[in-house]
């Protein structure tokens, strides 16, 4: 695939590529999207160079999220109608995106022309950026598990809510055994105190090294989660949520803004 | 009407059931001519596909496992090189009967290529699903095809199959995809076997929850 584009130099001075890393959940409505968002702020503002690329191809909503309304989309860049320059467009919070648009149900269909063309894209904008941030979309569907394969580093995003921890674990191990994963990031979100995040790793670890390290080929490398943050039930993200506006921006003091520009922070360096 | 003719399908008489139920014949006739493939009689590609998008569509709202087939004729070039095509084409009638022996009645069998056929299965355990594959197989290794009188062939077929994701929001032509690779699997390790995906595990046990939400286990950790 990569071979059909122009490479960078070899040698010393050859181009860094950006980091790719797709945020997914399983369970729907635990803040992919906000986590997604506020995240490339936090990594903007740290100086990164940040492109979100809107992966929930069926039922994206990072535009309503963000509150643009994009007369072009990646739609438009699948059926050739634009170049895809055209598409990237500037987020508030001083990163770029690309914008799936809402309702392109039809790509449940595309699907085989569309993991060419996410993979083509990834490959084209890889050199101009330090983070490439994967919105994937909620389930875990063939879609999703495409997306997540094109990506470096996978964050898996859960709440203390039952029905959420028990869809990370079927995330996790599915990204296990059909992915060979052996790093998997988590970020536990709306934790009701300090130090849920921490206990509720524990707990998925401890099923996955129980249930999924002994049905891999090596047994001796067990999936690890590495817990990279928690984020506090906060009101202060239900209202930059209703509000349509990043909270880093909109609430920079509230105690999930903190929360998570400590992830970005980890995810910088 | 020369379509329909060389179907061999028999239209009423316009004059006595009048011109309402005459063009709904021809239209039926039509439809059916247009879904079925020729010479074995089975649904066509076209069908095959609506059955799958249908079964998609089914799978991701009510969760039951369905299975997809894609069964290939094994060395049929040599078959066709060696006795002539119209040996060719009765042996895929022959195999396209053998196959219909053994679907149920809500699973759609189709001939989607030259020599290849495809069967979906809905509502079909993961489980089950090896040992359907291996009764298709031995079923068309044991069929006799008279290709003129007195010398009869016998051909094999190799099968690939894949389930459906439990999980919403697939889409038929990668279910098509990863069923085909268990067909070039099935291929490239010899011939005349079945191979199937290993289905998805994203099914959490009942021993997985009680360890993730075991609280004795949560107690300890604070």
């Amino acid at each position: 695939m990569s071979s059909t584009f122009p490479s960078a130099p070899s040698g010393p001075a050859a181009v860094s590529r950006a980091r790719v890393l797709a945020v997914t959940s399983g369970k729907g409505g635990v803040g992919k999207t906000f986590l997604t968002a506020n995240l490339a702020a936090g990594l903007a503002a740290r100086g990164k160079r940040v492109l979100v690329l809107d992966a929930d191809l069926g039922l994206a909503n990072l535009d309503v999220a963000l509150n643009l309304f994009p007369k072009i989309t990646l739609h438009d860049v699948f059926t050739g109608k634009v170049g895809l320059e055209e598409a990237i467009l500037p987020a508030p919070g001083g990163f770029s995106v690309l914008l799936a648009g809402s309702g392109l149900v039809e790509y449940s269909r595309l699907t085989a022309e569309v993991r060419e063309q996410l993979l083509r894209i990834i490959d084209t904008l890889g050199p101009r950026y330090d983070h490439i941030l994967l919105d994937t979309g909620a389930g875990i569907s063939d879609v999703v598990l495409y997306a997540v394969s094109l990506a470096d580093d996978v964050l898996v995003l859960a709440t203390p809510e039952p029905t959420s921890m028990t869809d990370a674990y079927a995330t996790i191990k599915v990204l296990a055994t059909q992915q060979n994963r052996r790093e998997i990031r988590l970020v536990v979100n709306q934790v009701g105190r300090i130090g849920e995040g921490r206990v509720i790793r524990t707990q998925l670890q401890l099923v996955v090294d129980r249930f999924v390290a002994p049905t891999l080929p090596d047994t001796g490398a067990a999936p690890t989660l590495e817990l990279i943050g928690e984020v506090p039930l906060d009101p202060a993200v239900r209202e930059a949520v209703q509000k349509r506006k990043l909270l880093l921006e909109l609430l920079p003091g509230s105690a999930a803004a903190r929360a998570v520009e400590a992830i970005a922070g980890r995810l910088a360096s | 009407m020369q379509l329909l003719q060389q179907s061999g399908r028999e239209l009423p008489d316009r004059k006595q059931v009048g011109h309402v139920v005459w063009l709904q014949a021809v239209l039926d006739g039509l439809c059916e001519i247009s879904s079925r493939d020729p010479l074995t009689g089975l649904a066509n590609r076209r069908q095959f596909e609506l059955a799958l998008a249908r079964e998609v569509d089914r799978v991701a709202r009510a969760g039951e496992p369905a299975l997809v087939l894609m069964i290939d004729i094994d060395h049929f070039k040599a078959v066709n090189d060696a006795h002539g095509h119209a040996a060719g084409d009765l042996v895929l009638k022959a195999i396209a009967q053998a196959l219909d022996e053994c679907i149920r009645p809500m699973d759609t069998l189709a001939r989607v290529g030259g020599e290849e056929f495809a069967m979906v299965l809905p509502n079909c355990p993961p489980s089950f699903g090896l040992a359907v594959a291996e009764r298709v197989r031995l079923r068309v290794q044991a069929r006799a095809v008279a290709v003129t009188p007195g010398q009869q062939l016998y051909v094999t077929v190799s099968i690939g199959g894949a389930f459906a994701p439990q999980w919403v929001r697939s889409s038929a032509p990668l279910w098509i995809d990863r069923a085909d690779q268990q067909l070039y699997r099935a291929k490239a390790e010899g011939r005349n076997r079945a191979c199937l995906e290993q289905p998805t595990v994203s099914l959490v046990s009942a021993e997985e929850k009680g360890l993730l939400f075991g609280t004795s286990t949560f107690q300890d950790l604070e």
